[in-house]
């Protein structure tokens, strides 16, 4: 396919939803469904501009429940395909996501987070469809879902999202907010030759040896794609390593759900990016995400410059959750601080991971993000 | 001495997937030895044959059927479908699933592929109610007629389903029952062998679960009334062409060309790169 027109190596100025959807064209991503949402629906005007010059597809579909389900079936013939939407939309898109994990179909949902529940705050920023990411689908899955805190993260995260996709065989979530998302910044795209693209392993065995769902060391199967002369079935019904449903069957089930499980937590340490900034002697850490962790980095930096030994852990993966990485702050730190734009939820798996450590949480509803003030006050109370 | 026959349509089944979970009288096996041998008289390529099903005892023919085949979530199978059909159109893309799945749950999907007028095959076995879960009310259910959750008789107004496909823009809209073999195969033949969204509803019967809550206790029984009832009647108005017990409209209600929306939408892209897809 000609015409392709990516763009230029070197810096751009652009919203954090035009940089997701730049990402996803220089992932190879070749297929949009999607609704329109605030704050998501700048996604979908880009990518429908886009897509065709590149000879991929943009289509509107019916609602978000048909847009995860158009976005499975193209993922099935081979397109790395991509939705967007924001809570509302998630909340639809939940037992397809189901579908996504239980078929092992990789594909990439960006959630730009918004007030919520229901209706909420369609034009502010939230956190609160976090929990949500992990446990939004009935039944005991594992799943990956980012966090960007910038621009330029939209970008780059929303590649790794489709890497980790094809990697896993997962649907992976990209958790922005409505800040990263309509927000305009510097964004620098590499040369394409320096972007590391991953595609799904395939089946390197004939077709009447092929098993559709038969796991490698990773505990991921390679995959066979409609059209290719594998005539493969794959269904939600819990199913053995034909694809058949065996649904009687509790040894598939235990087999089959704790794989789909233990290929994410399993690969956790190779999936979990987190960033580090002055840990190293950190009386005083802060763990936030998303938009929230600009802010407690200015925190942090001001609660140096008043002697008090702050430092920040920047959650880049979001789920599996980096509780190891929590853990390792917490053998040395006095208090941890977590602030979120929503009741609390991050919070908990902080709890959880630093034990015995005690730690503040700041919640923060219905406007701005948090100022570095309100983080830095906090932190001083915790010295 | 006895030589073990391969049955000739072993080819399109996934023989190891049966026994089938259909009951005795049911039709769903009507509806897909009909299927098969629409591909075999047409001698489909099954390297490039997708059948997508939603869920339900129809829903379990995605399996049966030795293609690439994805068994959706309730509903979804068009939404699905239109992800497959987009991407590669060169798969032949067909839904084979039942009136609770692609009419009340699925509704929303169907009316706008049909507006959309992808190319889909959509067969949809109405049996009249909720088999698999026992035989609730559903879309398609006749007026006054005894379900599961209507022991005091059914009063909601039935979906006429052709009406519905023909009144979304589908290009091709029939009915006939399981008793109409030949024509039910003649049929899924034309669609094969058509560009746009086509529908094809299959009168099904459902003795074990519906037809003896209403004095229709067997398979025969069902097809008894199909038989007494059936008028054909094709090109005739589909908005005429509702079920009621002494009349049961069959035929072809449409037949029209409509260019597709996946050849609209990669003549566009073509156009986009000024230069032909060739596809």
């Amino acid at each position: 396919m000609t015409g392709k027109r990516t763009l230029p190596t070197g810096a751009h100025f652009m919203s954090g939803d035009i940089a997701c959807a730049e990402g996803a064209i220089a992932a190879g991503c070749r297929f949009f469904g999607g609704y329109p949402i605030t704050p998501a629906t700048e996604i979908a005007e880009h990518l429908s501009e886009r897509m065709p010059e590149f000879g991929g597809i943009y289509i509107q579909m019916e609602d978000e429940i048909a847009s995860i389900a158009a976005v499975l079936g193209a993922s099935y013939t081979g397109l790395k395909a991509m939705t967007a939407t924001s809570g509302p939309g998630f909340s639809l898109m939940q037992e397809n996501i189901g579908l996504a994990v239980m078929t092992e179909t990789p594909c990439v949902i960006v959630d730009i987070m918004r007030g919520g529940p229901s209706t909420g705050q369609p034009t502010l920023p939230g956190q609160q469809d976090v929990m949500q990411a992990k446990w939004g689908s009935h039944g005991d899955y594992g799943i990956i879902a980012l966090s960007p805190s910038s621009v330029q993260e939209m970008f780059n995260l929303t590649i790794e999202a489709f890497n980790l996709s094809e990697t896993y065989r997962v649907p992976t979530l990209l958790m922005g907010d409505e800040i990263v998302a309509h927000m305009w910044e510097k964004v620098v795209i590499p040369p394409a030759s320096e972007t590391r693209i991953v595609n799904r392993k395939k089946p390197n065995v004939s077709p009447s040896e092929y098993a559709p769902f038969m796991p490698e060391d990773d505990l991921v199967p390679p995959m066979a794609c409609f059209g290719e002369g594998y005539h493969f079935h794959a269904t939600g019904l819990t199913h053995d390593e034909r694809g058949y449903p065996r649904t009687q069957d509790s040894e598939v089930q235990t087999r089959l759900v704790r794989r789909l499980c233990e290929k994410i937590s399993k690969n956790a340490d190779k999936i979990i990016k987190v960033e580090d900034v002055m840990l190293k002697d950190a009386d005083v850490v802060v763990v936030a995400y998303g938009i929230v962790a600009r802010a407690a980095l200015s925190a942090v930096r001001k609660a140096r410059e008043a002697g008090i030994k702050a430092g920040l852990l920047r959650l880049i993966t979001l789920w599996p959750f980096p509780e190891r990485h929590v853990a390792r702050i917490a053998k040395k730190a006095k208090a941890i601080v977590v602030p979120e734009m929503n009741c609390g939820q991050v919070v908990h798996e902080v709890e959880r991971a630093a034990k015995k450590i005690p730690v503040a949480f700041l919640s923060k509803l219905g406007e701005d993000p948090h100022t570095p003030q309100e983080i830095l006050d906090v932190i001083e109370r915790c010295v | 001495m006895v030589q073990e026959m391969a049955h000739p349509f072993e080819k399109y089944l996934r023989s190891a997937m049966m026994p089938h979970i259909w009951c005795p009288g049911c039709g769903n096996g009507i509806v897909l030895n009909c299927f098969i041998h629409a591909l075999d008289e047409l001698q489909k390529d099954l390297d490039k044959l997708v059948v997508v099903s939603g869920i339900g005892c129809i829903g379990r023919t995605a399996g049966y059927t030795n293609a690439d085949s994805f068994h959706t979530t309730h509903g979804r199978a068009i939404a699905f479908a239109t992800g497959v059909k987009l991407a590669n159109p060169e798969l032949e893309v067909t839904i084979i699933s039942g009136d609770g799945d692609l009419f009340a749950i699925g509704g929303n999907h169907f009316i706008h592929a049909a507006r959309r007028n992808i190319g889909l095959k959509v067969i949809c076995a109405n049996n009249f109610n909720y088999g698999m879960t026992g035989g609730q009310q559903g879309p398609t259910t006749p007026l006054e007629t005894s379900t599961t959750t209507t022991p005091y008789g059914n009063i909601e107004h039935p979906f006429n389903l052709v009406h519905l496909a023909a009144a979304s823009g589908a290009t091709y809209v029939a009915r006939w029952t399981t008793l109409h073999v030949r024509r039910l195969t003649q049929s899924i033949k034309r669609m094969l062998q058509k560009d746009g969204f086509c529908f094809l509803e299959v009168v099904s019967p459902c003795p074990e679960i519906f037809g003896r809550r209403n004095k229709m206790r067997t398979g025969l029984d069902m097809m008894e009334w199909f038989r007494r009832a059936s008028v054909v009647e094709n090109f005739s108005d589909p908005s005429r062409a509702e079920i009621t017990p002494e009349r049961i409209v069959v035929g072809e209600f449409v037949n029209i060309e409509k260019t597709s929306y996946e050849r609209l939408l990669y003549e566009k892209i073509a156009q986009i790169n000024e230069k032909a897809m060739g596809w």
